[in-house]
């Protein structure tokens, strides 16, 4: 493997920021770091550049071990929130930058920042100041001159986080262009599920400095591993339920029996969270195999294409949100509507019960938009 | 009516006449002395070759200074050392100013008292510890002039703490220190290239501010100097003093116009420099 983090460990105090985190990573593999504040993400990605010295464990980038080898000495490149482009340096000379400590001849180092600013689509601003540009300019820059250098690992500590949402998105894309133009293995910080969703070939959950779930985007939305990627990743219905048949993957939900698609590995009898993805329901009995249950609106909410419809669960404290597109010719339900929701048993995920599991089940607003 | 509205109108435009009193009477302050000195320092006489007569308010008294060699001697000898003691300062403070806000935030508070240290040490007892310890041997460094400029120097170090250690701290206050640290190293740069090509060009205004703060202490000091037995400007004025009666006058006039010219440099260079010091992260 290129980059491989093989039991890193940091503590600050008596707080363990990071337990052992394991990480292989692809030459020209995007890989997202993806939790709440404070799990542990960004101390990870300090550590591949050498700004924080793990307590424990190794980092190896093409065999090489990095752990005790200085930042400046790493050739990893590093992009951060807030830019960091030095103010006293024009767009040109911030790029350039990297390659002079490198003591790369003027010449070569004048072509590399033209050809970084034509990939960055900045030809005519190499004479400008940071101050004159703005936001995601800054960023493309902070990227260009990242990548100057040549990195062997390409670090971005939530790059995004300080732009509008509009320039979010194109620099999004773009930067998912240009990684996959130049083939360089990339690390991605984020707490924005979306963003890791749609730019990574592989995601890391963490939470609490431990990794939740490892997988593809795929794999972490449709089969969470965990109660924690489940809540956290997309907008999820958790109902509490009874595991009647194991073997067979059925349930018990407010009196009525419900079948997985496979087998249960909670035991039979046991408590257990049913999870649903809103986009999953559909209002009505739907197919001879659908699982089936019934509640009455307690909210609807316009989203523009979608709508988002919440029913309350006869015979179980819980709300159920499920999303249906905006048909102008038909009027949504109205509160207090009764309604009948099925959802095939593929849609069915049945995570056994964590005891620190965090907020209520069934409060599908508790995840993070 | 009409007056009754435009009234406060007027005053909102033009502020309280209260705080015009107050505003005159600082003004007066600074400006009645500064005015007295200047006209004092025009009353030496000229004689003129020709008819013999004399002539007043003449510049005779500047005259005379400016070609005391003394005079140029003193001020030359005091832009010396100010010069090196402004740049010890800034290779001692930015250092550590940089290193404590980065790696041991929690001793800036001690730092800041040592830095305040000349504010309740007079210098009046600094130089006399200096004296006792530098002018007997093993340590006699007061024999040589070489020796004594250096202990001066130390000394105006310390008395320039106060001031050039906050010029820097509020300048690095200004920057995203860790940031822009750790920016350049991910890019190859070690130390000693952070803080040159990153952390000072970004702090010109505040160290410039700090240089001239200090350049203004060192140019009058008289206390330190006159007790090492330097010949500095400060000395040479008091001396001066002793001796004349409108050449002092003249001397502290020249003296001031070189502060004030320090002073506009300052705010020259300040502003020149602000366009390109926004705080990182600025959109």
């Amino acid at each position: 493997m290129f980059l491989s983090l093989s039991g890193i460990r940091k503590q600050f105090g008596d707080h363990v920021a990071v337990h052992s985190f394991d990480l292989d990573a692809a030459e020209g593999e995007f890989v997202s770091f993806l939790g709440p504040s404070g799990c542990g993400k960004t101390t990870t990605l300090r550590m591949i550049a050498g700004f924080e010295l793990p307590d424990a464990g190794s980092i190896r980038i093409a065999g090489e071990e990095i752990g005790r080898v200085p930042a400046n000495r790493r050739n990893v490149g590093m992009v951060f929130q807030s830019y960091a482009l030095f103010p006293n340096m024009s767009v040109a000379d911030n790029i350039a930058f990297g390659l002079k400590m490198r003591k790369v001849p003027a010449a070569e180092r004048k072509a590399r920042v033209a050809e970084l600013l034509e990939l960055i689509h900045l030809p005519q601003s190499g004479g400008k100041y940071p101050y004159e540009l703005s936001g995601g300019m800054q960023q493309r820059v902070a990227l260009a001159r990242a990548l100057a250098i040549r990195p062997r690992v390409l670090l971005l500590d939530e790059p995004l986080s300080a732009l509008d949402a509009k320039i979010r998105l194109s620099l999004r894309q773009e930067i998912r262009a240009i990684q996959r133009q130049l083939g360089i293995t990339t690390v991605y910080v984020t707490h924005d599920q979306e963003e890791a969703l749609s730019l990574s070939d592989r995601i890391v959950v963490m939470s609490q400095g431990r990794i939740e779930q490892i997988g593809t985007p795929s794999e972490i939305y449709n089969a969470p591993a965990t109660e924690f990627v489940a809540r956290f990743v997309g907008t999820l219905n958790l109902l509490p339920a009874t595991v009647t048949d194991a073997a067979s993957g059925r349930v018990r939900i407010a009196g009525r029996e419900l079948r997985a698609a496979s087998a249960v590995e909670a035991p039979s009898g046991s408590s257990a969270t049913v999870a649903l993805r809103p986009e999953a329901i559909v209002i009505g009995d739907g197919g001879s195999e659908a699982n089936r249950l019934d509640g009455s609106v307690s909210d609807v909410t316009f989203l523009g294409s979608i709508v988002r419809i919440r029913v309350r669960v006869e015979g179980v404290d819980a709300v159920v949100a499920l999303d249906t597109f905006n048909n102008p010719h038909e009027a949504p339900p109205r509160i207090g509507d009764h309604l009948r929701l099925a959802f095939p048993p593929e849609a069915l995920l049945v995570l056994p019960h964590a005891p620190d599991a965090g907020p209520v089940a069934g409060d599908e607003s508790l995840a993070p938009a | 009516m009409t007056a009754a509205v435009t009234a406060p109108r007027r005053r909102r435009r033009w502020g309280s006449p209260w705080a015009w009193l107050i505003f005159l009477l600082g003004v007066s302050y600074f400006v009645i002395p500064l005015i007295a000195t200047i006209e004092f320092s025009l009353r030496a006489a000229y004689k003129d070759p020709v008819t013999g007569e004399f002539i007043r308010p003449s510049l005779a008294a500047y005259e005379l200074v400016l070609k005391d060699p003394k005079f140029v001697g003193g001020l030359l000898t005091s832009f010396r050392i100010a010069l090196i003691t402004i740049a010890v300062s800034l290779l001692l403070l930015v250092p550590t100013a940089y290193w404590v806000r980065l790696k041991v935030p929690r001793a800036r508070p001690v730092v800041e008292l040592i830095t305040l240290m000349p504010f309740v040490i007079p210098p009046v007892v600094l130089v006399f510890g200096l004296i006792r310890i530098y002018a007997p041997p093993p340590l006699a460094f007061l024999n040589s002039t070489f020796g004594t400029e250096a202990v001066l120097v130390g000394a105006y170090v310390v008395l320039s703490f106060p001031y050039m250690y906050r010029a820097v701290d509020t300048g690095l206050s200004t920057i995203d220190l860790r940031t822009l640290t750790e920016a350049a190293q991910s890019l190859g740069a070690g130390w000693p290239r952070v803080l040159w090509s990153v952390i000072f060009p970004n702090l010109r205004g505040a160290l410039l501010s700090g240089a001239f703060l200090t350049l203004a202490i060192v140019m009058g000091e008289y206390t330190i100097a006159s007790f090492m037995g330097t010949k500095t400007f400060g000395p040479y004025l008091s001396l001066l003093g002793q001796n004349k009666a409108y050449e002092p006058a003249a001397g502290s006039i020249i003296s001031f116009a070189i502060t004030w010219a320090a002073m506009f440099a300052i705010v020259i260079i300040g502003r020149a420099n602000r366009g390109r010091t926004q705080p990182a992260g600025a959109p």
